[in-house]
């Protein structure tokens, strides 16, 4: 198959260190001149999920989406969170030496065109609709629309 | 370099860290035609490995970059 100057990706988590490095992958590559695509699935999902959007529909989904509601502001590290005091300081920190925050980098992602798939078997499990996705987001897809993707590219990264 | 080149666009990166200078970079490279030069100057270390590598990736032309003091100034011609 001929690969395309192409990199595609998968975010599974949902950790603020992990999708921060994601989208620096994706922008550096979408600058680049690659075409990127980030297929979002499980805790990745929230990454591009609307800000303070409440989610679930039976008792378990909805206490998942209290637990894990608001954007992609209120996604912790991987490591030290100490229940938000780890972001905060993270943020801080990030912020004091002009790193661009989470939400820049994603405008960023949106603003070169990187293409932004939400996988809809686990927005099903996590019981998350479609409109709670960014507008700048694709339908939702399945694997096999990942698969032909990642088929077509150079590069492809789970993160 | 630049009173030999007359540059299209001027961008300052000051102050930007990875992966801002590439991202800028594009992001004003699609605004011009082909042939056109942008001049740049930057202050994070990183942009000496990433501007050269960003021009091979994207197809670019880096013609000069260079360290001044805590400044990094680079001339590239969009061929891409």
């Amino acid at each position: 198959m001929e690969k395309d100057n192409k990199l595609s990706m998968v975010v599974f988590s949902g950790d603020m260190d992990k999708v921060m490095a994601a989208f620096i992958i994706a922008t550096g590559a979408a600058a680049s001149g690659m075409e990127v695509t980030m297929f979002f699935t499980f805790w990745g999902l929230k990454a591009i999920q609307k800000d303070s959007s409440l989610t679930g529909k039976g008792l378990f989904g909805r206490m998942l989406g209290l637990m894990n509601r608001g954007g992609i502001e209120t996604i912790g590290p991987s490591r030290f969170n100490f229940g938000g005091v780890g972001r905060w300081m993270m943020k801080t920190m990030m912020k004091q030496k002009n790193v661009a925050s989470l939400r820049e980098l994603r405008d960023m992602a949106i603003e070169l065109g990187v293409k932004l798939m939400p996988c809809q078997m686990s927005m099903d499990v996590l019981e998350i609709d479609a409109d709670k996705m960014l507008p700048a987001a694709t339908a939702p897809v399945g694997v096999a629309a990942f698969i032909e993707e990642a088929a077509h590219s150079k590069i492809t990264l789970f993160i | 370099m630049s009173d030999v080149i007359k540059p299209d666009v001027v961008l300052d990166l000051k102050g930007l860290l990875c992966p801002m200078p590439v991202v800028k970079l594009q992001l004003a490279a699609k605004k011009l035609q082909p042939g056109q030069i942008i001049e740049g100057v930057a202050t994070d270390p990183g942009v000496m490995a990433d501007i050269p590598a960003w021009a091979r990736t994207s197809g670019n032309e880096l013609l000069s970059i260079e360290q001044q003091g805590k400044e990094y100034h680079f001339v590239v011609k969009k061929t891409a």
